[in-house]
């Protein structure tokens, strides 16, 4: 990693309690730009908590979270406006007359082309995060944060989903947060998986070096999952 | 072999069948028998009922067992609403009515959103409002006819006024708690692409507070009319409500229960009038792909 370049974001030293109970615990953290980098956390160890404060949806945290202006959010749930048309779903907050037509574009990207007039209730759930994603792609982010995005599908829809982000990221290359409890999925996707220990800190910083297309049956990725699942003190006979 | 055999020898096939009939049965018919059916379109089985109600009201008058000072038959109705309609009257007072409707309506209707608006989305505006509103809401609206009468006299205006009253609050009420009920995550994702306030309350927290306008709006043109029945049997000149109370003092039954089928009809016209907003305005919840 250069350190020349400026980073999409930097935190240093982030804290957030809700009440006595502090979640996050002093955290550092850097993404370079382009840099797909999945956070690992069991469900309640602030994985999300952390994801608001980068997308600043979060005001009340001390330390410091730096990132670029451009940033776009993928939640769990898709939260498209049931009121608005997907295409209007999509271009919304966009400034500009063109918004539309880039919408429109970037629903096509997605593989969404035809749905632009429907309304979100009649998408099946993974049109919906489809939706989501190019309602995030549309912005040309330079950050993108993925909470969870594919938490709520079924595992053909998510293969399906994985492959396009992969597709997407490749193609735009921004740089991505992407929070997971699916170990599977952190190594499917990421250049570098970090693991949110249940004390609020970051634990182990690990590379993904998988050569070619990733498999999920190589012993490099079987040995990459004990170790992650190991650091989230699970072990793969439970 | 028994059953019990089939089920312990190791090795053979479960059975099929435990006990009773060992053939397949056709699924839609398992479980009670499709009941039995009148080869009659639904709409005609629906009007059923009240066309059998009329013509035992007709029977009841034309044998004499019911008198036309208790209850006209529906006959009687009809003629008195013909011989209404020819000279006129019938429409002077339905549009008196239907006037004081309206204005009582949009006024109403026009404060009560104004008003929750201003309490859905500003903190101090709840704080200034609300209250008041709920106190006043539970006042009930015809206790107010004295209050009003003093006030604004004997003429139009108190007449209106009372609509207004009475159409105010459950405009309010399911509006603000429409408002203050959209749901936080999709205001979060607005917030989260570039949604300035303004766009936050044209593009998720008014469209989603429609629906519950509407619930609102549904009560209040249901109470306009409740009103308006009170309000025109007191110091009226016109109206249908007076056409009745006129009809009190000639004990003509025929003219009182032709305005209760008015008022009927006038409370469906509303209701449907309603229901075509609301498809037009919730098309999105009905998940048409497009119109």
């Amino acid at each position: 990693m250069t350190t020349t370049t400026t980073p999409a974001v930097r935190v240093t030293g982030l804290r957030r309690a809700y009440g006595e109970r502090e979640v996050l615990a002093g955290l550092d953290l850097e993404i370079a730009p382009g840099e797909f980098v999945a956070l690992l956390g069991r469900s309640g160890s602030g994985k999300s908590t952390m994801l608001r404060a980068l997308a600043g949806l979060d005001p009340d945290y001390a330390g410091s979270v730096l990132v670029a202006p451009r940033r776009a959010v993928v939640f769990q749930e898709p939260r498209l406006q049931p009121w608005k048309r997907v295409v209007d779903n999509v271009a919304i907050g966009l400034p500009g007359r063109d918004a539309r037509s880039r919408a429109r574009q970037a629903l096509a990207e997605v593989g969404l082309a035809g749905h632009e007039r429907a309304w979100p209730a009649t998408l099946s759930g993974g049109e919906a995060q489809r939706a989501a994603l190019a309602r995030a792609l549309v912005r040309e982010p330079d950050l993108l944060l993925l909470d969870e995005p594919f938490g709520a599908l079924d595992a053909l829809t998510r293969i399906r989903m994985h492959a396009l982000l992969r597709q997407l990221c490749a193609r735009h290359r921004p740089a991505v947060l992407l929070v997971t409890h699916d170990v599977d999925e952190a190594i499917m996707l990421a250049d570098r998986i970090t693991v949110l220990g249940e004390d609020g800190r970051l634990g182990s910083d690990v590379p993904v070096r998988l050569a070619g297309p990733r498999q999920r049956d190589t012993t490099e990725f079987g040995a990459l999952r004990a170790h992650l699942l190991t650091e989230l003190g699970v072990t793969e006979s439970e | 072999m028994s059953t019990i055999d089939a089920l312990t020898a190791a090795g053979s096939p479960a059975p099929a069948f435990r006990e009773g009939r060992r053939e397949l049965v056709e699924a839609r018919t398992v479980g009670g028998r499709p009941g039995w059916r009148v080869p009659l379109p639904r709409p005609v089985r629906r009007l059923a009922g009240p066309v059998l109600l009329v013509v035992i009201w007709q029977l009841l008058g034309s044998l004499g067992v019911v008198s036309d000072a208790v209850l006209a038959p529906p006959s009687a109705v009809l003629a008195a609403g013909w011989d209404l309609a020819s000279t006129g009257e019938l429409s002077a007072n339905l549009v008196a009515s239907l006037v004081r409707a309206a204005d009582g309506l949009a006024i109403g209707v026009t404060v009560g959103l104004a008003l929750a608006v201003l309490a859905g989305l500003f903190r101090l505006g709840e704080d200034l409002l609300d209250s008041t509103m709920q106190i006043l809401r539970a006042l009930p609206v015809l206790g107010l006819v004295p209050l009003v009468i003093i006030w604004f006299g004997v003429g139009e205006v108190p007449k209106v006024a009372l609509v207004v009253f009475a159409t105010l609050f459950p405009v309010y009420i399911n509006t603000y708690a429409a408002i203050r009920g959209v749901d936080n995550r999709l205001v979060e994702s607005g917030r989260a692409f570039g949604l300035g306030r303004l766009g936050l309350v044209r593009h998720v927290i008014l469209p989603g507070a429609v629906p519950g306008f509407l619930v609102g709006l549904r009560y209040a043109l249901t109470t306009s009319w409740l009103v308006l029945v009170i309000a025109e049997q007191l110091n009226a000149t016109t109206g249908v409500g007076y056409l009745m109370n006129e009809a009190q003092t000639w004990n003509r039954t025929d003219i009182i229960v032709l305005g209760l089928l008015i008022y009927g009809v006038l409370g469906l016209a509303s209701d449907a009038l309603v229901r075509l907003l609301e498809r037009r305005l919730l098309v999105w919840r009905r998940g048409f792909g497009g119109a």
